[in-house]
């Protein structure tokens, strides 16, 4: 390793889970990046957390595990973390948490270095998100719809088919009109080997490999470097989509886990926790993540974001889906009672909710009675849920003619809607129609949330 | 506000860097709450506490590369911000630095250390005065005016600390914010110029001669928010909701449509794409009573999520001060706040890093004291100038999981007089607004009751109770049906059930992407009610003659009431009439039958 300029610290004050102290520093910045050279000469990167007058707080990506509290060297790096990005060599390269090649291939050289942790969109430049993305899959496009720009997470237990899912709108996104250029960012937070190596082989049989971008942070590697692998991705989502005018899809999986790398340097450093023991501040950090999606004034391209995470013993009020939801424009959310009926994708469409949908579809983008079938769609099946809890109490038998129709339109709005196959790609209209059917399980008088003629044009043709 | 180096605390430097945090030595003639600018890359902060020679400064900035040992420069000013034409249309973030100036200097992305003036000092306006050399003005006072916007009058009043008597002022002509307009000797006998604009610091309410209660509905065309939890001019609400339950909807259709003069909009801690999407539709959306630009009477503070944490402290006080200012010219103005909750957070997030020791779920001790500050910001009043002016505050909460007790929700409700709960499962269903009529409450029914009483002449209190009865009764009777199923309930339950049921689909649920429904008149709103209470009353009377209920939820009339919200915009009594004839004869026919 070339020697850096500037000034070697000899010896840590103190080493404290993935944080190691140094005194006696002078000139050095908040969030200046360092390196921690341990005895056997292994240079570990690491970032000032907090400073003052004469010591300084150093979080080690790579873990404290091994360092001598006298024998380590520190040097401070004189910038904050950055990345180089240059023209859209980096689509087909995979890389490790910290943006280092696992490919054999060059590391990006030349080219404009940029800060990792970017900085704020200024919301005047902002383009609102309208465009539909065509996902192929019903419970999506029809119930929930995603447009080029959004944030849009998939809220998954553990087991749950989510990957696939991923997988499947990676492979079947498209613009109704296009073949614009686009590209696939995929950052690996945390996940096991065998999920990153499905994500991979999926790439590659459908051939888009070329069009993706890696950065894979296992399960077994350093925990702090999860809290860098997004922003890296991000930063060069942000060059391909601002920079190279390309529509951008960063799959970010799983930000539970990087939710628990922050939790960990913030209970090292003493901070006072708030929920659950995570930081006060999750909700900020998680927002100067996800905020980086969007569409700006002057640049084509796009960057839209599908987080992945994996809700703790399913529960959506914890702090990180919970404090995410608040973040994101909606939620995709997972369900473990669809998944063991063997639906797939096991989406709940009740709690899911896309909040740029009525924007992004109707006349001209989708199709003008979209908003109506999806809002009397969801109304009747939140209606036929209350019917099957009625009917647990008082037995099938017992219901009314009207509520048999309920439990009927469930079971075929979960088993002909809601699920498809893998590799099924169904249109908008094919979508829509499939919801028409359903819909007219009812007499008309029951379809309050959809006009007459709607119900003329598009609820007749059935069979 | 540029760094004047001679200043006396030039002295001071940065200690230690902690997040927004910083603390310096030196700071011997800083005071609380002053503005200070930090390190070699000038970054915006506030004195938030001292101690000795030291003080500890929040920054509106990201604090990266900041070092111990920079210099450090004291404002001798808190955190203000400017008073004048040229806020209307405008976005600024939460220390007022205009973002269409900073997207022209720095591009999409909002740089570091950059000072911006919040007004533009070159746009010329034209003031015509009102006053006259030799005359005695009172703080308050207006001297002039100019035209703000197509439909807005600007009056330039007296600041609010200052009075005396007029020594010159100048004729009707185009003048810029910096020129003096006129000239006052103080009651001290000392020469001040007037400018067209003032500063004021924003953590101080601004004074006015008399605070009044709230007597007017702040009418929003929202059927539940009007009909069932008003809003007084001058009062103060709050929208809690878990994510996804339409708080920000709500916020934005009350915005679009409350019958305020001005709109102040704080994105606070939300979504930039909410940002431009309000950037985006304003322009474009009607007032529908001045037929003008829905832009033309607003004022924007957008502090998205991603923006510094202490500057989304600042915003909401930015905000208010920006929303008294123009109650002090007589208008009524509404702001929203949303959310407030990312407002405390940044609270607690600022407190944790001071080290304070925490009260519940780690925010701070002064939490309620802070809510009640804010809240206590709106009011009906008579202001220094002697006209009315009303400033009504509307915060969207954001509990964690959707829980009501946690302490933002539980403080803010003490300070608070209407509020809306929203509701998971009625959004779930798409059910919208998701206003949970069991939930909510408004303290200002008595307050707004006369006001009903002189727009259509009717006993507003009575229908309103009337329905609400229905829907009470409503709810126990859900619980029986949980367990039994509505077909065990006998008629006359049935009739109640199904009322409560129309109530709920054709008249509280509304409907903010259809062009029609979107926005309700109030006579509409009587209308509405009225007609479906008639047909309750109808059926129930059916029932009451042994007629099974359902042959009257059968009757075809049943199809317009369903339709009524989305066809008609109630500037025409006669579809009204016509579906109140035909309930009666439906009704009559039934009867007659029957007999």
């Amino acid at each position: 390793m070339p020697t850096q300029s500037g000034i070697e610290y000899i010896g840590l004050s103190r080493v404290q889970g993935p944080l190691v102290f140094v005194s006696g520093i002078r000139d050095v910045g908040f969030r200046e990046l360092a390196e921690v050279v341990d005895a056997s000469g292994r240079a570990r990167l690491g970032r000032v957390l907090a400073i003052s007058e004469d010591l300084a707080v150093v979080e080690v990506f790579e873990g404290t595990v091994g360092l001598s509290a006298s024998r380590s060297i520190v040097r401070f790096l004189g910038r904050s973390f950055e990345y180089t990005v240059s023209g859209d060599d980096v689509l087909g390269r995979v890389f490790d948490g910290l943006g280092r090649p696992l490919d054999g291939g060059p590391l990006p050289m030349t080219g404009t270095s940029r800060d990792i942790n970017g900085l704020p969109i200024n919301p005047v430049a902002r383009i609102y998100p309208r465009d539909f993305i065509q996902t192929g899959i019903s419970a999506i496009d029809g119930m929930n719809a995603l447009v080029r720009g959004q944030k849009l997470p998939i809220f998954s237990g553990s087991g749950l088919p989510h990957a696939r899912l991923a997988a499947q709108i990676v492979r079947q996104a498209r613009l109704p009109d296009g073949d614009e250029k686009f590209a696939v960012v995929f950052a690996a937070i945390g996940i096991k080997h065998e999920e990153a190596r499905f994500f991979q082989k999926d790439f590659e049989t459908t051939g888009s490999l070329k069009n993706v971008v890696m950065f894979l942070n296992l399960a077994d590697d350093p925990a702090i470097v999860r809290l860098i692998t997004p922003r890296i991705a991000l930063t060069v989502a942000e060059h391909l989509a601002f920079e190279e005018n390309m529509h951008v899809l960063v799959i970010m999986t799983d930000m539970t886990n990087y939710c628990e790398a922050l939790r960990e340097v913030a209970t090292s450093k003493g901070e006072v926790p708030s929920r659950k023991g995570y930081p006060g501040y999750l909700y900020s950090d998680l927002a100067s993540i996800f905020e980086r999606a969007g569409r700006i004034i002057g640049a084509r391209g796009s960057i839209t974001q599908i987080p992945i995470l994996i809700m703790p013993d399913d529960d959506i009020t914890h702090p990180i889906p919970d404090l995410t939801g608040y973040i994101t424009e909606g939620q995709i959310v997972l369900d473990r009672n669809l998944f063991q009926k063997g639906i797939y994708p096991p989406i709940n469409i009740l709690p899911s909710l896309s909040r740029l949908m009525s924007d992004g579809i109707g006349e001209g983008r989708t199709r003008e009675d979209h908003q109506n079938l999806s809002s009397q769609l969801y109304a009747l099946y939140a209606q036929s849920k209350r019917v099957e809890t009625l009917a647990k109490v008082i037995g099938e038998e017992d219901l009314s003619v009207h509520d048999k129709r309920f439990l009927k339109f469930s079971v075929e709005l979960e088993s002909r809607f809601i699920r498809q196959g893998h590799h099924e790609n169904r249109t908008i209209f094919e979508t829509l129609d499939l919801g028409w059917k359903l819909a007219t399980i009812f007499p008309e008088k029951d379809l309050i949330r959809v006009k007459p003629e709607q119900i003329r044009k598009y609820g007749i043709r059935k069979g | 506000m540029e760094p004047k180096p001679d200043r006396k605390s030039h002295n001071a430097v940065i200690l230690a860097v902690n997040g927004p945090v910083v603390k310096i030595a030196g700071a011997y003639d800083l005071s609380m709450n002053e503005l200070v600018v930090v390190g070699s890359e000038k970054l915006l902060g506030e004195v938030v506490s001292l101690y000795g020679e030291g003080a500890t400064v929040q920054v509106f900035e990201d604090t990266t590369g900041l070092k111990p040992g920079a210099p450090v420069w004291g404002l001798g000013l808190p955190l203000f911000v400017e008073l004048g034409p040229g806020m209307i249309g405008h976005i600024f973030d939460g220390t007022q630095r205009p973002l269409s100036v900073a997207k022209q200097e720095t591009g999409s992305f909002i740089g570091r250390g950059r000072t911006l003036e919040a007004l533009d000092r070159n746009r010329p306006w034209n003031f015509i005065p009102c006053v006259a050399a030799g005359e005695v003005v009172a703080s308050g006072q207006v001297i002039g005016r100019v035209q703000e916007t197509g439909h807005l009058v600007h009056p330039i009043l007296v600041p609010p600390n200052l009075s005396g008597r007029i020594m010159e002022i100048c004729t009707e002509r185009l003048c810029t914010l910096e020129e003096p307009v006129a000239r006052l000797a103080d009651d001290r006998g000392k020469i001040q110029d007037l400018l067209l604009y003032h500063r004021w610091p924003v953590r101080r309410m601004r004074p006015c001669r008399e605070r009044l209660a709230p007597d007017e509905p702040l009418f929003t065309g929202q059927r539940v928010v009007d009909f069932f939890f008003p809003l007084a001019k001058g009062g103060a609400a709050a929208i809690p909701g878990g994510f996804g339950t339409g708080k920000t909807i709500t916020q934005h259709q009350l915005s679009k449509w409350a019958d305020a003069d001005i709109i102040v909009y704080i994105g606070c801690g939300e979504r930039g794409n909410e940002m431009a999407g309000v950037l985006q539709d304003f322009p474009k959306l009607l007032d529908p009573r001045s037929g003008r630009p829905l832009i033309e009477r607003t004022v924007l503070i957008a502090n998205t999520s991603d923006m510094p944490v202490a500057a989304r402290e600042a915003s909401i006080y930015t905000g208010i001060t920006i929303a008294e200012y123009y109650r002090d010219m007589g208008y009524h103005v509404a702001l929203m706040a949303d959310s407030t909750s990312r407002w405390a957070e940044a609270l607690r997030e600022i407190s944790g890093r001071l080290e304070e020791m925490p009260a519940e779920e780690g925010f701070p001790a002064y939490l309620a004291s802070r809510l009640a500050e804010f809240y206590e910001r709106a009011g009906a009043v008579v202001t220094l100038g002697g006209v009315r002016g009303s400033v009504s505050v509307i915060g969207a909460v954001s509990p964690p999981g959707g829980d009501f007790s946690e302490p933002v929700t539980q403080h803010t409700k003490r300070f608070i007089s209407t509020f809306w709960a929203l509701d998971k499962d009625l959004a779930s269903a798409r059910y919208f607004p998701a206003i949970n009529y069991l939930g909510s409450y408004s303290a200002y029914v008595d307050t707004v009751a006369g006001w009903w009483r002189q727009k259509g002449g009717i006993d507003w209190v009575d229908l309103r109770n009337r329905a609400l009865s229905i829907l009470k009764e409503d709810a126990r009777l859900q619980n029986i049906v949980k367990l039994i199923g509505e077909d065990a309930l006998p008629d006359d339950q049935k009739a109640i059930f199904y009322g409560a049921r129309l109530i709920r689909e054709d008249f509280l649920q509304q409907s903010a992407f259809d062009a029609i429904d979107t926005y309700a008149i109030a006579e509409k709103q009587v209308w509405m009610l009225q007609l479906i209470l008639q047909f309750i009353d109808g059926m129930r009377e059916a029932v009451s003659h042994r007629i099974p209920v359902y042959r009257a939820m059968r009757l075809p009339v049943i199809e317009e009431l369903h339709r009524m919200k989305s066809t008609w915009r109630g500037d025409d009594p006669a579809p009204f009439d016509a579906i109140r004839e035909r309930i009666e004869i439906g009704i009559t026919g039934l009867l007659k039958n029957e007999g």
